[in-house]
This record gives structure tokens, sequence and C-alpha cells, in this order.
């Protein structure tokens, strides 16, 4: 792995459940979604690391955590080595967001639908003051469309969101995050709205980007395979804990953790010939609810090879296999 | 050989619109046999869904049926008045299952309460009897009987969808047309409703059209595919032939577009521009101003489609 750029350590979000009046009489103790559990990972400069996992596992807070749109529970976040949960004033989040950008998934929402392009991507250079004249500005926004390939730019600058496609639109929102030439970038699910299609184009563009720019990604989704295509490392999360981790190779070809082959499995491929086998998944039910969180394993009432007195009681650690390849399992190496 | 359940002929619908008419299903034709799923596919915008309202004789307004035949276990379809469609066709004959049909659920009416409708009204059945029947074939989709008694929100997504494919499958429909049934699911549960339909497509001998734009998950059902390009079939045959032999450019370059989970895949494909307009699609073959191969002649004239092998046919002028 290269140098690390971010270095997430122990995070922990629980967003609290409120009580009624007769609890909170009562005296129950208050309830929390522990969305995530405990977590540590880091980015290597100029790759991309893959959060994968159901929804509901975490990974989308996790990514709200590092751009510090939600504050931990507890843990650090590191960006190049300074503390980023330490940064309160809002100066200090102003600087810190320049550096650090994020994508949504959904580009007919992330776009306010009144704002032209022009406007979409001026925004952020007047929040933070970047180029004095609009002449100024309107160089930088040209050439930002440039790198997302929408050209040429006058003729796009004018129109509203809604008068170009949904992957010109999720373009928008990628040069809306380069303006700010940022060091690491969000991408939450960036093109599971999109059409096959286009997919393959907004991830090769994001791929490309990475290597002209030197951008780092925290790329979450639910895919495997693109996350096989576009990350250097994949993170997989479960109800809040990262499972397993490792790279992305390794952890497709040779997954460790059960919960992982299920994923695994339950990807469709476009193999026609196995249409008339029904592979069973080798997962039961499913997910439980973040608040009631399951004994010892997490994964373990919905695990095939769930040993009882052992996965019910004590809680797995996550352990290094083989070199950078990370699991949390009692029963690596004997299923 | 089976028979064929689903005959379609020259089928026309568009959309009348005060901007134009919108060519949504122009010109289709093709069958579907007892037992068979044929997958469908295509970018948003390319008619598949359209498609499957027409085949239900149900056009969304201002869409109407030009011309064309459907006819459905034999029977003649377009041109029924609207009351014969309702009590005879729809549901019992063609049934399917919307694309985000989970969502629909009425949820101060119990499941039961919803799904025995179709068979109070088509069959004449008592309540009890419908309720027997509607507990079948909810463990027939894998889900406990007693869910009738239970409201929508005390269900997951997954079970839901179960719920809406039973409903489907009540009247026992010669076709069942899917669109769309596994998105807005997680991978897990998507694998596990494919399964599903799998099981039921074994043991119902079930026939049934499958929409979707996820190559992917389409090849993990079809025995044949037809891939569709601006309201037009542009390459239709077996699985196999389609997945390992395409033979129009737009069906290789989506194939090229899909990531493999266990290959290493140097670069993606994709295709540049955006699927044309349907009030004014342009001359020729519609797909020519995208396709990296296109020729004179396909700027003049549209392809018919051509057989390139057995149950193989495809529309480009390459071939």
């Amino acid at each position: 792995m290269a140098e690390p750029i971010l270095k997430v350590e122990n995070l922990k979000k629980y967003f609290p459940i409120k009580r009624g009046l007769i609890g909170a009489l009562k005296g129950e103790p208050p309830k929390f979604v522990r969305a995530v559990d405990d977590i540590s990972f880091e980015v290597g400069k100029q790759e991309v690391f893959a959060l994968v996992g159901e929804s509901g596992c975490g990974k989308t807070t996790t990514g709200k955590l590092v751009v510090k749109l939600l504050e931990p529970t507890a843990g650090r976040i590191y960006l190049e080595g300074h503390d980023v949960t330490e940064l309160k004033t809002a100066e200090e989040i102003k600087a810190y967001r320049r550096k650090v950008q994020i994508i949504f998934q959904d580009p007919f929402s992330s776009i306010n639908p009144r704002f032209r392009i022009f406007d979409v991507l001026e925004e952020p250079l007047l929040i933070h003051g970047i180029g004095e004249t609009k002449a100024e500005r309107e160089e930088l926004i040209f050439k930002a469309l440039e790198m997302v390939k929408i050209t040429p730019p006058e003729d796009y600058v004018s129109r509203f969101p809604h008068m170009i496609s949904g992957g010109q639109r999720q373009r928008v929102a990628i040069a809306r995050a380069l303006i700010l030439n940022p060091t690491f970038i969000v991408a939450d699910e960036p093109v599971s709205m999109l059409d096959v299609s286009i997919r393959a184009e907004v991830l090769e563009l994001m791929k490309e980007l990475k290597e002209k720019m030197g951008v780092t990604y925290l790329y979450i989704t639910h895919d495997l395979s693109t996350a096989r295509y576009f990350a250097d490392y994949i993170a997989v999360m479960y109800l809040g804990r990262v499972v397993e981790m490792g790279p992305a190779k390794k952890v497709i070809d040779n997954p460790l953790h059960p919960y992982t082959r299920a994923l695994l499995a339950a990807v469709p491929e476009p193999k026609p010939e196995r249409r008339n086998i029904i592979k069973e998944l080798p997962i039961r039910g499913e997910v439980p609810s973040a608040v009631d969180i399951p004994p010892g394993c997490r994964f373990h009432p919905r695990c095939v090879y769930a040993q009882m007195g052992l996965c019910d009681s004590k809680h797995p650690q996550l352990v290094e296999y083989e070199h950078g390849h990370f699991a949390e399992c009692h029963l690596v190496g004997k299923i | 050989m089976a028979k064929n359940v689903l005959d379609v002929n020259n089928l026309k619908m568009y959309y009348f619109t005060n901007k134009g008419v919108v060519k949504a299903v122009d010109d289709l034709s093709f069958t579907l046999k007892k037992g068979e799923v044929m997958g469908l596919a295509g970018e948003s915008g390319c008619g598949k869904s359209s498609l499957g309202f027409t085949l239900m004789g149900m056009p969304t307004p201002p869409g109407k049926i030009v011309s064309g035949s459907v006819k459905i276990d034999g029977r003649e379809i377009v041109g029924l008045p609207e009351d014969v469609l309702r009590k005879e066709i729809r549901w019992q004959k063609i049934s399917m299952i919307f694309q985000g049909a989970m969502n629909a659920l009425n949820p101060v009416y119990t499941v039961g309460y919803q799904m025995i409708e179709p068979l109070i009204y088509h069959k004449g059945m008592e309540k009890e009897e419908a309720l027997d029947r509607a507990q079948k074939y909810l463990e027939l989709v894998g889900l406990s009987s007693d869910i009738v008694y239970r409201y929508p929100h005390e269900l997951s997504g997954g079970m839901k969808q179960r719920v809406i494919i039973a409903t489907a499958l009540l009247l026992e429909p010669e076709v069942v047309i899917a669109d769309e049934p596994t998105t807005a699911l997680d991978v897990v549960v998507q694998a596990q409703i494919i399964n599903l339909m799998k099981k039921l497509k074994k043991e119902l001998g079930l026939s049934m059209i499958f929409i979707t734009h996820d190559l992917s998950i389409l090849a993990e059902i079809s025995d044949k595919v037809a891939i569709m390009y601006a309201g037009k079939i542009i390459e239709i045959g077996d699985s196999e032939k389609i997945y390992y032999e395409p033979a129009h450019p737009y069906t290789q370059k989506l194939l090229a577009s899909i990531p493999r989970l266990h290959e290493d895949v140097e670069r993606l494909e994709f295709i540049p521009g955006q699927p044309p307009n349907l009030i004014t699609p342009p001359k020729g073959c519609r797909f020519h101003p995208r396709c990296p191969y296109a020729m004179q002649i396909c700027k003049e004239q549209e392809p018919e489609l051509k057989e390139v092998d057995k149950d193989h046919y495809a529309a480009c002028w390459l071939l």
C-alpha cells in the first residue's frame, strides 16, 4: 500500500433513538443505532478504497463522517497526518472541505434544479473565495467541464440540470467536486442510479481523473463487480463493522469471511449457462436491526457455518491472515 | 415442440403527445414458447417497459396501439374492448410484476385483503376460499402463510417483492411479465428473488418476459434474449448466442461495458452519446449516430432483422 493519506482509527457513530415519555419514566436505558461500530482502516495516496456492503451496513455513514457531515461518537480520522475530529471552528472545517469533497448517489437530487450548470460550479468557488473576477471563475469552470468531457463547455453552462442527461448530470457533480482541486474524494454509489452503458463511462472517467489529478477515492458501493474493477482495496462492512479487508483481487478471489462469500455468490454474472442452476446462497435470513445487535459475532445468526458456544458468545477480532488481508471470523481456515 | 403462448406480430404502439408522436414500440415481432423465459434489455427510454404495458393491453395514455397483433395462447387481444380485456385477459391470461410494485402495496390493508381481490372479481370466490388460495401461493414463493394477516410495513423489501410475485401468479396466467423485479433490492435479496423465479420457472413451467437494463441479471434467467434500441428489437436469439456471439455492434458494446467479477478487464467500453429522441428518430439505422462502424448505407436505409445463425437475428448492415 502506498503511503496512507487517510487514517481512520476506532471510528464509532451511534445515533440515539428517542425514548417515549413512559420509557423515560420507567428508566429504560437509552437505545442507539450503532451505525458504525469501531472500525479502522487506511487509504493510501492515489488509491481507491472501496467500502462494500448491503444497505444499512454503515458504509454511507462512514463516508459522511470522513467529510465531516457527521460528527463521530468516538474515534479519530487523520488526513495527511492531521486530526480531522479536532477541527471545530467553521473556518477550519471550510479549509478541510476544500481538500475533501463528496459525490452523491443521485445526480437528480444532488444538483439544485434552479441553478444553471454555471451556477452549480461557481458556488464552491464563491464559498472558498477562489477566482477574483467572474472571468477567472469562468475559466476554471470551463476547465472543470472539459475535464469531465462535457464539451464544448459553452454549450452547457447556461443549461439547467433537467436539460442534460443523467450521465451528464453525474459528470457535472464530479466536476463540482473536482473544481476545488481536492486531494480526497468520497464517491457514494456514484454509478448505481445510471444506465449500464453510462456507468462504464463514469467509472472510466473517475479512473482517468485519479491518474491525471492524483485524487484518492473512498468508493462506497454495494456492487462488488465495479469495486473489483475500480478499487485497489476493498473493505466489506456488515452491521457497522469491517468484517474483511484487503487488496481487491484477493478479497474477491480468495474471500475469507463467510459473509463475503455470500455476497460474492449473490453477484449476477453475464454467463447464460448459469440459468438452469439454482445455487442456494450460503446465508440465512435478513440483516438484523442495528439497534439489537446479536451477541458474539454479529453475523452468526445468518452464518451457515456458525458454531454455537463460540460464534454466539465470543466477539471475533480483525486478524491479518495474509499480507494486508484481514478478516474478523473465528473460523477462518476451518471452513 | 412447445406451443407458442405469445405471438407478437408487427406491433406498433405510439404515444400521441402534444410535441409529436413518440414511436416507443415500433414494429416488433417475436414469439414466446411455453416454459420459456425471454429477457428484454436496453437502455432507459428504449421502449422495453412500454412494450410490457402494451402486451397487457393497457398502453399508458397518451399511448395507443397503432397496428399489429398480440396473440396470447392463440387469442388476439388487440382491439378487444376494455371490459373483456379486464375480465378475461389481464391477470387470467397475462399478468405483470410492475417496476417498484412492492412500494405500491396499500399500507392500510392487510396483505391478504389486497391479494384476494382478483380472485373475488375474476373467479367469484368466497373470501375464505380466496384466502386459502392466497396462502398456498405465499408458501410457493417461500413465505409463511400467516403473512396474509400482516400489513405491508411489517414486511421487508424482499418479502414484499415475494408477495407481488405471488399475486401475479394467483390466477395461473399463461404469461408473466416481470418489469425490473429486482431493482431497489440488495444484492443478497436480489439473488434470492432470482432463485425464486428460476424455481417457479422449473416447477410451474412458467413463461415469462423479464425486463431489465442489467444484462448480468438477465443472463441468470433468460433462455432467449431480445435487445431493444430506440423502440426496435435490434437483436434477438438464444442466450448463449447473444452473450457469446453478439452480432449487433450495440449488443457488443453493451456486453463490453459490464465489469466482470472474476476476469480482468483492461478498460470498460462505453457507448458515447445518448439514445435518440423517438419523435424524430434518425433516418436509416437508429443506432448509426453512435455506431463506430457506421457506413453510408446505415444513414439512409433501415436494416431489417436478418438471420445470422439458427434462431439468431440481428438488424445491421454489417452482416
